[in-house]
């Protein structure tokens, strides 16, 4: 209950919840007839082993930021937006109008247009199922669901009927300009003499990712509109009492965070692809579900929860390009931790509540 | 040293003991709720314990139904050491609890909720016969009619209540323990409980009854103890009792049962009320044409049995619901329409300490200061610029306002929940009260608050009143309404019956016009 300190409900259960996790992969891997230790070596290594790694895990962990921030904001006002996926395939739309048809002499003002073009166009996918939620009370979970669908589907149509260059067989957009291509993370290192990779496709868009983990700190803990959005999301009746307004706080919370969702396709379209592919969102949307259920919709626990998630996508890859356990065993893994550290969460809880509770006994 | 002999006196009563605890402690955390506590319950008697919110009565309790583990001490149960790990040892031991918050499934049939947690099988037809039986049983044997085959959510609380009850008994239970049982129920309700309560008595069964209610002690209790700050510190037989000196043990000092007041000096008019009409969201009509008004320096009360349009009258009033007619405040209309919200009213000087202060007035969850600033974040005092809201002064001046109107304990960053019911509802009236409004609408300004609190917010609405204010006040509790009401209106059905003068009427008078009887 009361008796366990701060930073063990923060840290210390998470991390019991994590090694549960990782131990019941490690019987999985075992039963596939693969050695457990090796693996998860070859995970680390593939990973955290090496700057390419580091690379890949961080690229990962900025969508996985960006898909988590939004889902936390929006369930800080008791909505469930699941519709990170759709969100972030329109900011992609979004990204790819801002960089296809203006010609942005520099890649620090294209980047300003793309922040601004994929949040708007995130935040419009939102804008229709949070608009159904306040007005009609159609179900903002369904919604959002359904809008995925539409999303990916709406892409499909353009890139191969509009986008598409013509001549070319692929269903993508053609490619952004030079001038559009954002610095990588190599790049930015090498400014302050740090020696990073130059063959993985971390940019500066996880610069963005951390401005944008700081911004939601204050936007929620600091300013008024994240105190109503908060009082809104702990009690709808209570916040009527007190004259805050239920539907523009839906309205502005799923706006938020379709705008966040959608930032996430600076990193995939304009920092790694460099045009618009099918598919480009790859689940992040959902893995943002996970991020913000393990990272107690706060900032501070999204990025390390973002953190965690790209070394296993990153190590998960590694596991798959060296071995023969199957990349979908990741998926495996990523569920595991999710059900531990999400779901499970009391059943950890409470033995290290009391193990703190009898020490304190011990003590006294 | 009087104490002490009164509480052998107490456990020398001929009866056999149902139970016995002996040195129960409990702390959590920093807090210790329950200490050293030794208390003996004869057999087929009426036991009440009474003590102000936070005293540990719910934590003694809890410990006795298996809820919580005691960190020293020991249960004996008709004279044998009973430990209780968990409930299911507490119904086994014949203990049966009903809760101030009712434990039943809403869309379940009586039987239905009889019967959870004690089906006997995967199989329910065998259950469900055996219960119909004996619910017939227990309701010849105690009073206790109820119709096994309606579904709860469709009955009144007092009737739900009985079905509590029925599940206790129906699950063997010789002991019975009510926490607040009364809270929830209406004067006539709560009469028939305490028939019922007789009934479960003269057959031979005990009953322990939490309360902060005096009266309810002294009409009902064979003996009573009472806690303070999680000690006991008394056993009294109810006869040799008062409830003067029940007060004084509850509270550690005098304590004032009635309030002090100058007679009213009224000014001019503030609250203008005409045809005020209100339907729910069923279309069925819950205000059928009130008009009142209330002047400066006055406080109207609005007295009648729960559910009879109060509280829609408050809602609408304070910008929570919509509806027809006229309101003017100082000669200024105020919109009824969707217009109309929480901050609109404030702007206009009206503050409102609402009836159900857990959903309406606090959020839970919320720390104390950001509760204080709760319905005032657009305050300027609150803000450091155009986007950022200035926290630290919303922290010091919670922790003025916690050390003025005494809210315990003053830390301004524990969460609102972890108060007690009486501290919660200070920060609620501290909130409401210190921006001096034009009007205030208080309702239910002391449900669920001890009587030092009570006797604290009693004195904060006369003083407002002898500012010049006008006070529109709502209660159930008869005598709140007669000793703080300057005139009082009682309501029946959504209309106003009649207005009466506090010093000319009485509560006869004022029972007929709150059951609808017009002389």
């Amino acid at each position: 209950m009361t008796a366990m300190p701060k930073w063990a409900d923060a840290v210390l259960v998470p991390l019991i919840s994590l090694l549960i996790a990782f131990f019941i992969s490690g019987l999985v891997i075992l039963a596939i007839g693969e050695d457990p230790i090796a693996a998860m070596k070859l995970m680390v290594t593939g990973a955290l082993g090496s700057t390419y790694g580091w690379g890949y895990t961080l690229y990962y962990a900025t969508n996985f930021i960006f898909t988590g921030l939004a889902v936390s904001v929006a369930f800080q006002a008791g909505l469930f937006n699941i519709g990170g996926e759709g969100q972030a395939t329109l900011g992609g739309l979004g990204v790819a109008m801002a960089c296809l048809f203006i010609p942005w002499p520099h890649w620090s003002l294209a980047l300003v247009a793309a922040v601004f073009a994929s949040a708007l166009f995130g935040a419009a996918w939102a804008a229709i199922p949070a608009y159904l939620q306040a007005k009609r009370g159609s179900h903002v979970v369904i919604t959002t669901i359904m809008f995925n669908f539409i999303a990916s589907a709406l892409l499909v149509y353009l890139l191969v009927n509009v986008l598409r260059p013509e001549g070319a067989l692929d269903s993508a957009s053609a490619r952004f300009g030079d001038a559009m291509r954002l610095p990588r993370l190599n790049d930015i290192l090498a400014l302050v003499g740090i020696p990073f990779n130059n063959r993985n496709p971390a940019n500066i868009s996880l610069l963005i990712a951390l401005a944008s983990c700081v911004g939601v700190w204050l936007l929620m803990w600091r300013t008024r509109l994240g105190y109503q959005l908060r009082a809104f999301g702990k009690s709808e009746k209570a916040s009527v009492y007190a004259g805050i307004n239920p539907v523009r706080m839906t309205m502005y919370a799923m706006l938020i965070s379709g705008g966040l969702s959608g930032m996430m396709a600076i990193n995939t379209v304009m920092g790694e692809a460099g045009r618009l592919l099918l598919n480009s969102v790859e689940g992040a949307g959902f893995i943002g579900i996970a991020v913000a259920l393990m990272g107690r919709s706060h900032p501070v626990g999204v990025l390390l929860a973002a953190l965690l998630f790209g070394f296993l996508y990153q190590g998960g890859a590694e596991l798959a390009l060296w071995t023969s356990i199957p990349r979908e065993l990741i998926i495996v893994i990523q569920a595991l931790v999710i059900l531990f550290t999400g779901a499970l969460d009391d059943m950890v809880r409470r033995p290290v509540a009391g193990l703190f509770l009898l020490m304190k006994k011990g003590k006294a | 040293m009087e104490t002490s002999r009164r509480q052998e006196s107490a456990a020398s009563a001929s009866n056999p003991l149902a139970i016995e605890l002996r040195g129960i402690s409990k702390a959590f955390g920093p807090v210790q709720a329950n200490k050293d506590i030794s208390i003996q319950v004869a057999k087929g008697s009426i036991h009440g314990i009474i003590g102000e919110n936070g005293a540990g009565k719910s934590t003694l309790m809890s410990i006795l139904y298996g809820f919580y583990k005691a960190d020293a001490g020991e249960i004996y149960i008709s004279g044998n050491l009973t430990p209780i790990p968990d409930s299911q040892s507490a119904i086994r031991a014949g203990i049966g609890m009903v809760f101030q918050h009712f434990k039943l499934v809403p869309n379940f049939t009586v039987l239905e909720n009889v019967i959870l947690g004690a089906e006997g099988g995967a199989i329910l037809r065998g259950a469900m016969a055996k219960a119909r039986k004996s619910l017939s049983d227990l309701a010849r044997e105690y009073e206790l009619e109820v119709n096994p085959d309606a579904v709860v959510e469709d009955l009144s609380v007092g009737h739900q209540q009985r079905v509590e009850i029925l599940k206790a008994l129906y699950r063997q239970a010789d002991i019975l323990i009510l926490d607040e049982p009364t809270g929830v129920l209406t004067p006539a309700e709560a009469d028939q409980l305490f028939r019922i309560l007789n009934g479960l008595k003269d057959q031979g069964k005990t009953v322990i009854l939490i309360t902060h209610k005096l009266r309810e002690i002294m009409e009902i209790t064979d003996t009573v103890s009472v806690m303070r700050r999680g000690q006991m510190t008394a056993t009294v037989k109810t006869a040799e009792t008062s409830p003067e000196e029940l007060a004084e043990l509850m509270v550690g000092r005098k304590v004032l049962l009635s309030v002090e007041k100058t007679p009213a000096a009224p000014g001019g008019m503030v609250l203008e009320v005409e045809n005020l009409r209100v339907r729910d969201e069923t279309g069925v009509e819950r205000l059928k044409g009130i008009s009142f008004n209330i002047r400066a320096g006055e406080i109207l009360g609005i007295a009648g049995v729960a559910g009879n349009g109060q509280s829609e009258l408050l809602e609408l009033l304070a910008g929570i619901a919509r509806g027809e007619g006229t309101v003017r405040l100082n000669g200024q209309e105020v919109a009824l329409n969707a217009t109309a919200d929480g901050q609109s009213r404030r702007a206009r000087g009206i503050a409102h300490v609402p009836e159900d202060r857990q959903h309406l007035g606090l959020i839970m969850d919320f720390t104390a200061w950001e509760n204080v600033a709760f319905g005032y974040h657009h305050a300027p005092e609150y803000q450091r610029s155009a986007l950022l809201m200035d926290n630290d002064a919303v922290r010091t001046d919670t922790v003025d306002k916690m050390e003025r109107y005494d809210v315990r304990p003053p830390i301004p960053t524990l969460p609102a929940k972890n108060f007690s019911g009486g501290n919660q509802q200070k920060l609620v009236v501290a909130r409401e009260m210190d921006r001096n409004p034009e009007l205030l609408l208080v309702g239910q300004p002391t449900r669920g608050v001890d009587i030092g609190a009570i006797e604290f917010i009693h004195k904060q609405i006369v003083a407002l009143r002898d500012a010049g204010k006008a006070v529109l006040l709502v209660s159930v509790e008869l005598d709140e309404i007669m000793s703080l009401s300057d005139r009082i209106a009682v309501m029946f059905d959504g209309k106003i019956m009649g207005e009466r003068d506090p010093k000319i009427t009485n509560e006869r008078e004022l029972g007929l016009l709150m059951a609808g009887v017009v002389k």
